[in-house]
């Protein structure tokens, strides 16, 4: 008999010991069937997280579901929709989650989404990739605009920032990292330091904000605190004096502040509003998508249309968002 | 040996045989996890791994549109400085608590102690990472005029807050498990309570001191959610304890989600995966190598 070890690390090397005699016990054979047998559930656990759902399935007491995921921008506006089209026709039920764009979409390839919201057009590769994994194209359609908004403490005495400015911070290789740098600053004793709050990288905003500031083949500055959604990035703005950060217009609340944008020094800069960014004035404005697989029948059909509906645009306006201008682009199909 | 029935005997080997699967489950169950997550990244690993690039680069550009980089230096500096930053503070705490339960307090107090600290324990780390984001964060802006209060030190001390129930329960079993007649043999020699601790119970209990440290490490090593919100997420070398850093749990968890299936960024953030498992080896490794050492002399 074993002397008794109390403490854990003997007990482990113990148990160790315990597992060699009995499997020397039990003989090899109990082993490897034991081992083929975890194998088996194994291999059975992922064959069934891998299947494929089917378009739209039939949810409980017959209705029908509508599974929405994708950008985190939108999801506010996509609840609020979901909510509303739930008195319009009761037989509907549509679920929706965040996570992103790049969430969206790989499920939109995956095929395991009926709509997926994007903040970003989708990548050709991207599509391609769909066409392949689901034998279907993925269709295109606009449903919104969003002013991309650059948020600042609300303390922060900072007028506006120009586009160089912003890409000056953001951009790896950018020379300013320091509010002083700016002519700025700030009051109570805070740091000088631009504190660069950006988001993680498969959200539609992190990869438009890249494009449209950062410029073609440029990346982010290194050492940016990156947040997992839109909320999170102006509510951390709203707690540090000497924070930046880029979120939808939408999610602007009394605690921070929107900083007008202006496209170069000497321009006249611009906060994000419905007609700024309807007419161009505001410079970083972007149209928002949803997608799906082949051409929209049925209940997503109907959805999409009420989507497009004056109903449906009310509520992007209520949501903070620039709805689509009368008689806009209703499918801007991308073949 | 005499009037056992035939399923008497069987319902006992049919037991045994259940106990033996049990026991050797979870060597199976390791080296399937192990397997699974080398599976995924293998492709990567064998066919286009820029080992240099991994291990000495701080550029992490997984979905960069110009030029791609996988290095994850930034990550582990990150990892081991909040580790590092959490033992410091988690491993006097602890041992001292469990001291002090264990020797110098009354029975009425122990349990109360014990309780709390349990309960301590059971604390979900999304509400320690909440805590971090919400109450640390202001508080280390105002105290220290950091720039910003998510940071190697707000997750250090929300990392040793988690540690430190599981150093003391084991700390303190360690402890107890010392036969008192070693404590009393000290006391009829005429040493103080202090003596019978330092030069009698601490050396007696080395190994189990020892292991409650390194499950500490271990716990501090794998947490995810709770770094995820309190460090920042900023792929930096930190140069203080007030600098933002991104550890390589909150990595994979930031980023599996999005990565396609198969993608390099996938790989490679199984890669990571593997890489930690590596770390949690090592350090259970030297663990058993430390305490064998100790026994044989």
């Amino acid at each position: 008999m074993h002397p008794l070890h109390q403490e854990a690390t003997a007990t482990a090397v113990m148990n160790l010991k315990l597992m060699k005699q009995t499997t020397q016990r039990a003989g090899w054979g109990v082993g490897i069937r034991l081992t083929a047998a975890v194998l088996a559930v194994v291999a059975v656990g992922l064959l069934v997280t891998g299947c494929k759902r089917s378009d739209s399935s039939q949810g409980p007491g017959g209705k029908q579901d509508i599974q929405n995921t994708g950008s985190d921008t939108m999801v506010n506006l996509a609840q609020a929709w979901a909510e509303e089209y739930a008195k319009v026709d009761p037989a509907v039920s549509v679920e929706v989650s965040g996570g992103g764009s790049g969430t969206g979409i790989a499920a939109l390839i995956n095929g395991t989404v009926d709509i997926a919201n994007c903040s970003r057009k989708m990548e050709p590769e991207e599509m391609a990739k769909a066409k392949q994994n689901t034998g279907k194209d993925p269709q295109e359609f606009m449903v919104g605009y969003d002013g991309l908004a650059i948020y600042v403490h609300q303390n922060n005495p900072i007028g506006e920032i120009t586009l160089e400015q912003l890409a000056e911070i953001y951009r790896e290789g950018g020379k300013i990292t320091k509010w002083s740098e700016l002519g700025v600053q700030l009051p109570g004793g805070a740091s000088d330091e631009i504190v660069r709050v950006s988001r993680q990288s498969n959200s539609g905003t992190y990869q438009y904000f890249r494009e449209a500031i950062l410029g073609k083949g440029h990346d982010f500055k290194l050492g940016s605190v990156d947040q997992n959604g839109s909320k999170d990035v102006v509510e951390l703005v709203s707690k540090t004096p000497g924070a930046i950060g880029y979120s939808g217009m939408g999610y602007a609340t009394p605690e921070v502040k929107v900083l007008p944008v202006a496209k170069k020094s000497g321009d006249k800069a611009c906060a994000p509003t419905v007609d700024s960014v309807l007419n161009g004035t505001y410079p970083i404005s972007r149209p928002l998508f949803m997608y799906t697989l082949g051409q929209p029948a049925g209940s997503i059909a109907k959805y999409m249309d009420w989507i497009h509906s004056p109903a449906g645009q009310k509520i992007v306006a209520q949501s903070g968002y620039v709805p689509l201008p009368e008689g806009g682009a209703k499918t801007e199909t991308r073949k | 040996m005499v009037g056992r029935r035939p399923w008497e005997i069987a319902s006992e080997k049919l037991i045994e045989l259940v106990i033996r699967i049990c026991g050797i489950s979870a060597v199976l169950f390791v080296f399937g996890i192990f397997f699974f997550v080398f599976r995924e990244g293998s492709d990567l690993l064998f066919h286009r791994f820029n080992f240099k690039e991994f291990f000495t680069s701080i550029e992490w550009y997984p979905t960069s549109q110009s030029h791609v980089r996988y290095g994850v230096l930034a990550l582990i500096a990150g990892s081991a400085s909040v580790t590092a930053l959490a033992m410091a503070i988690a491993v006097p705490f602890g041992l001292g608590a469990a001291i002090f339960i264990s020797e110098f307090c009354g029975p009425k107090l122990k349990e109360t102690l014990k309780i709390t600290i349990e309960l301590l324990a059971a604390i979900p780390s999304v509400v320690w990472g909440f805590i971090g984001l919400t109450v640390m964060n202001p508080m280390i802006i105002t105290l220290f005029h950091a720039p910003i209060g998510l940071n190697v030190l707000n997750a250090g001390i929300i990392l040793a807050l988690m540690s430190v129930p599981i150093i003391v329960s084991i700390a303190e079993d360690a402890l107890k498990a010392v036969p008192d007649s070693y404590r009393e043999a000290a006391l009829a020699l005429g040493a103080t309570r202090w003596q019978v601790v330092y030069r009698v119970l601490l050396p007696a209990a080395k190994n189990g001191l020892l292991a409650a440290v390194l499950l500490g490490v271990g716990r501090a090593v794998g947490e995810t959610m709770a770094v995820l919100m309190a460090t920042g997420h900023a792929v930096k070398i930190p140069s203080s304890v007030l600098d933002s850093v991104r550890t390589l749990t909150a990595t994979i968890a930031a980023e599996l989600g999005e990565a396609s299936m198969h993608s390099d960024h996938y790989q490679i953030l199984f890669i990571i995966g593997v890489l930690l498992f590596l770390i949690t080896f090592a350090v259970n490794l030297t663990a058993d190598l430390i305490v064998k050492g100790i026994r044989g002399k």
